[in-house]
């Protein structure tokens, strides 16, 4: 917990941070390295992303050890975006349905692809 | 604190925090801010990653293949994102010294603090000067621009200098930032004598802002040249 005089913890936990996020990083280069495609590749590069973007907020920037009302005031909001994700995924998802039916130099365009 | 006596766990402290017309977070004030801002920072990056995921969803041509564009070969055949991938493990050595740097800045270590805090701004610096190479290497020679490439769709372009430029930016300024409070370290402005009233939580809020540059590019990294 936060004290007065500042956040104090053993070095030991940051050389264990710092070692698995170039794991994590070798890991996700090494599933474009290879080629892994489709779900597969997605599922791996989310995971990857993830446990590297929740080491580096809770021990890198310490939140684990805040209380909880300042976790909740930052963690929280950014949830809002994946409103935003859906709203546009569906919107674009439109759009590309729309220019596939509307321009006609698309199917010269995918054509040779 | 005196207020912890009455709730301390879970949701009741957060309405204990909340409520009673009292400062809500127990925290230095410059600290709270710095956490503010990166929300804000947050809605920047998080809108430019949708709004390049609705370009790219849309897009009739081909997209790019990033493992191809940012292929580097050291004389023999391309590897695939190499230049990508020392760029990453650069900015996660500058966060490791960052947070080494925390450390030591509260046990007051003055020269170690303000040391790797430099180191840091150097990491910086060579991630910064990777990333120049590298739009220079995409406009010159593969002639990629805002508007167009020869790749596939034109969308790649803006998309790629919009996110890694406003990134960039975001460690150039990160690079200033900790070179002046490695210097202020160094000339002793954040010691006090008296026990307790050292500043040295102004490196910890430098650090804040330096690992969220290296969280946006794990983000980055995962969603432009990855996926």
């Amino acid at each position: 917990m936060a004290t007065a005089e500042g956040q104090q913890h053993p070095i030991s936990v940051y050389f264990w941070v710092w070692g698995l996020l170039f794991v994590l990083s070798l890991f996700s280069y090494m599933v474009d390295y290879f080629q892994f495609q489709g779900m597969l590749r997605w599922t791996l590069i989310i995971i990857f992303m993830l446990l590297k973007a929740g080491l580096i907020v809770s021990i890198f920037m310490h939140m684990v050890w805040e209380r909880l009302a300042l976790m909740y005031a930052i963690l929280l909001p950014p949830l809002l975006l994946l409103v935003l994700v859906g709203i546009a995924a569906g919107e674009s998802d439109y759009t590309f349905l729309t220019r596939l039916a509307f321009f006609d130099e698309v199917t010269e365009f995918t054509g040779h692809h | 604190m005196a207020q912890d006596a009455i709730a301390n766990t879970g949701y009741q402290e957060v309405v204990s925090d909340w409520s009673g017309d009292r400062q809500a977070f127990q925290v230095p004030w410059g600290k709270a801010m710095m956490w503010i801002f990166l929300l804000s920072d947050v809605f920047i990056f998080g809108c430019f990653l949708s709004g390049y995921m609705a370009v790219r969803v849309a897009a009739v041509d081909p997209w790019p293949n990033p493992a191809e564009v940012f292929a580097l070969s050291f004389g023999g055949d391309p590897i695939p994102l190499i230049l990508i991938a020392i760029m990453t493990f650069i900015l996660i050595s500058s966060s490791g010294t960052m947070a080494m740097a925390v450390n030591f800045a509260y046990r007051n270590d003055r020269v170690k603090t303000a040391t790797l805090i430099f180191i840091t701004a150097v990491f910086g610096a060579m991630f910064v000067g990777m990333q120049v190479f590298e739009w220079t290497k995409l406009i010159v020679e593969e002639g990629v621009r805002p508007w167009s490439n020869p790749m596939g769709a034109a969308q790649f372009g803006s998309v790629f200098f919009m996110i890694t430029g406003f990134h960039g930016m975001h460690v150039t300024i990160g690079v200033i930032y900790l070179i002046t409070v490695a210097v202020k370290v160094m000339r002793g402005d954040y010691d006090n004598p008296r026990p307790g009233k050292g500043r040295y939580e102004l490196v910890e809020i430098a650090g804040l802002y330096w690992h969220f540059v290296d969280l946006v590019w794990v983000f980055i990294f995962a969603f432009f040249y990855l996926w």
